[in-house]
């Protein structure tokens, strides 16, 4: 799937890192609309630095990252900011913000110099916090949600920003089961639904092998990339994670122990 | 915005009037409101216009003045570096002044004397430049908030170890002079200089007013700032200029006011329960002229204050209010 429609983000011969040897090279990828794409790899294979090259956070080493067709070095922050949000990794420490106000941050691309939100502001802010069904919560301190209502806090101030991407690096670390499930559900349901392309890092392969309709997987400093039922019968994510007494069961997307 | 912003403001606009009033009224004289309101004009005894269009008016609006400004500086700081101790005094920008003027004072005692306020003042802001000069250096080697906060503390400590070596080589009378500015007053800037003062702490005031979008993007770090289409180096190279510049000015005519600039920003914070810039930085500007108007009111009331240095009542009031925000717990205490 995917070659037919335009792609939102094109990298091609990407290398990422700091400073001298790259954490991954070669990568050739692309997402497209109405997509939801799952990143796999083990923690430092370099998942969070990708996130963030192909965002403009940070400057790739090698290769060249298109957004729209366009370069991603020829956009400004700002028309950056109308293609790409992002949710990031961990809970920012927001102090006093309610939720209403911290959503409503991501409307900062549109308005103007002062951040003044108008009526299609505020109805775009509205529509993101029923879509991750965090208006009831939308009077309280962000400071006092647990960990995912904040994490479908942030989601809603992405989706508020109105862009054709959403890049989210490990959304559902620390959640529980039920909140897992929840956010890749809501993530899924985005993508296909509302047609934006969905990139997101996570740790939890068995529930990506059963929502998302890609794997991006990083082993060996290289990036592997497949639908997920691909994904399950190309012996790769079973090579990936060869450890020693453990073994991968691409059937249920987790790992036994022999 | 919460609901009681406009209540607050209101409030904060009718005490800052009243303290300023009071201001015009209170001293070694006491004038009635009606004669102040009169002498404003130009109407009544000599003596009594005098007194208000040459020290009280003066005093009066460098306390709003200085108040305003580095409350913004705090509030400016504290979002900049995500850390609620943030303030013009943590960065090193008021010993950077304090370091120009002990040269100018201590080192050169009659360089001070030939130009009495004015050297003072061109000391001060020579001082903080060079410490934001340096800030801004160590900034685009390291682009890490937390890293240049413990720099600009470093550079407080190196400034004080100089000033202390000036000291002990200097003369009494040189000394005197150096400690008296050092214990901060609203009282140094005469009439015919309060531009100096009032047009660069109104440009301040107006860029941190021009930053209030960013700012609040930065409230979720630089990461997602940058994420929304904030270009972070050059915002942040902005707020750093924008503080400077107050912290330098003010502390050039007023001495280094402790806790102002530090604490202010918290009560706006507890007042207002937002974290928002739009409604926090006129909040915390107004706070900031009403804590500094109070203050000097206190050592201004015959038979109370008479005698006390300014910068020890703003720390008796802003030592507590940084500790209460401390015990309140973790959540106002990252409230930045």
């Amino acid at each position: 799937m995917g070659t037919s429609h335009m792609s939102l983000l094109r990298a091609t011969g990407l290398a990422v890192g700091f400073g001298g040897q790259p954490l991954i090279e070669g990568v050739d990828l692309h997402l497209n609309a109405g997509e939801c794409v799952a990143l796999i790899g083990l923690n430092g294979a370099g998942k969070s630095t990708l996130l963030n090259s192909l965002a403009g956070l940070h400057d790739p080493m090698a290769g060249r990252v298109e957004v729209e067709g366009r370069p991603l070095t020829e956009l400004s922050a700002n028309e950056r900011a109308k293609r790409i949000a992002m949710v990031l990794t961990g809970r920012p420490q927001v102090g006093l913000l309610d939720v209403r106000t911290l959503v409503a941050l991501g409307r900062q691309p549109w308005t103007g110099h002062f951040g003044r939100l108008a009526a299609k502001d505020l109805d775009r802010v509205q529509n993101a916090m029923i879509a991750t069904d965090t208006l009831p919560l939308a009077d309280r301190a962000v400071s006092q949600l647990s960990d995912g209502e904040a994490q479908r806090v942030l989601i809603a101030r992405a989706l508020a920003q109105d862009t054709a991407m959403l890049l989210l690096d490990e959304p559902m670390a620390f959640l529980d089961l039920v909140n897992r499930v929840r956010i890749l559900r809501l993530l899924r349901d985005l993508a296909h639904e509302q047609h934006k392309g969905v990139l997101l890092s996570t740790h939890d392969l068995g529930s990506a092998l059963e929502l998302c309709d890609r794997i991006f997987l990083v082993h060996d400093r290289q990036l592997w990339s497949g639908t997920t039922d691909e994904a399950r019968t190309s012996g790769f994510l079973q090579r990936a994670f060869a450890v020693e007494g453990l073994q991968f069961d691409a059937g249920t997307g987790s790992f036994r122990s022999v | 915005m919460p609901a009681r912003v406009p209540w607050i403001i209101a409030f904060l606009l009718c005490v800052g009037i009243v303290l300023f009033v009071l201001h015009l009224c209170i001293g070694p004289v006491a004038i009635p409101v009606d004669e102040v309101w009169s002498a404003l004009f130009g109407h009544g005894s000599s003596t009594t216009i005098r007194i208000i269009h040459s020290v009280r008016l003066p005093e009066a609006i460098t306390a709003t003045l200085a108040g305003g400004g580095l409350a913004a500086c705090g509030l400016l700081m504290q979002t900049l570096f995500r850390n609620p101790l943030a303030g013009p005094s943590v960065l090193g920008l008021s010993s950077g002044a304090s370091l120009g003027v002990a040269l100018l004072m201590l080192a050169v005692p009659s360089g001070a004397a030939v130009l009495p306020a004015f050297g003072v003042g061109l000391g001060a802001i020579v001082g903080a430049m060079a410490v934001l000069g340096v800030i801004m250096l160590a900034d685009r080697r390291m682009g890490d908030g937390v890293a240049l906060l413990i720099i600009g503390l470093m550079i407080g400590y190196l400034c004080s170890a100089v000033i202390s070596v000036l000291q002990v080589a200097s003369s009494a009378g040189a000394l005197r002079g150096y400690i008296l500015w050092g214990m901060g007053s609203f009282t140094g800037v005469v009439p015919g200089r309060m531009g100096w003062l009032m047009v660069p702490v109104v440009m301040g005031l107006l860029g941190a007013f021009w930053l209030v979008k960013p700012l609040n993007a930065l409230l979720l770090g630089e990461a997602y700032a940058a994420s929304v289409g904030v270009d972070v180096r050059p915002t942040r190279s902005r707020i750093m200029w924008i503080t400077g510049l107050l912290a330098g000015t003010i502390t050039a005519f007023c001495g280094p006011i402790a806790f102002l600039g530090l604490a202010t920003p918290h009560v706006a914070r507890g007042l207002c329960r937002t974290s928002d810039h739009a409604v926090l930085m006129p909040v915390t500007i107004l706070t900031g002229a009403v804590l500094a108007l109070f203050c000097d009111l206190l050592i201004k009331l015959p038979g109370v204050g008479v005698g006390i240095p300014l910068n020890a009542v703003t720390s008796l009031l802003g030592a507590p209010v940084v500790a209460w925000v401390l015990l309140r717990g973790k959540r106002w205490a990252r409230a930045t």
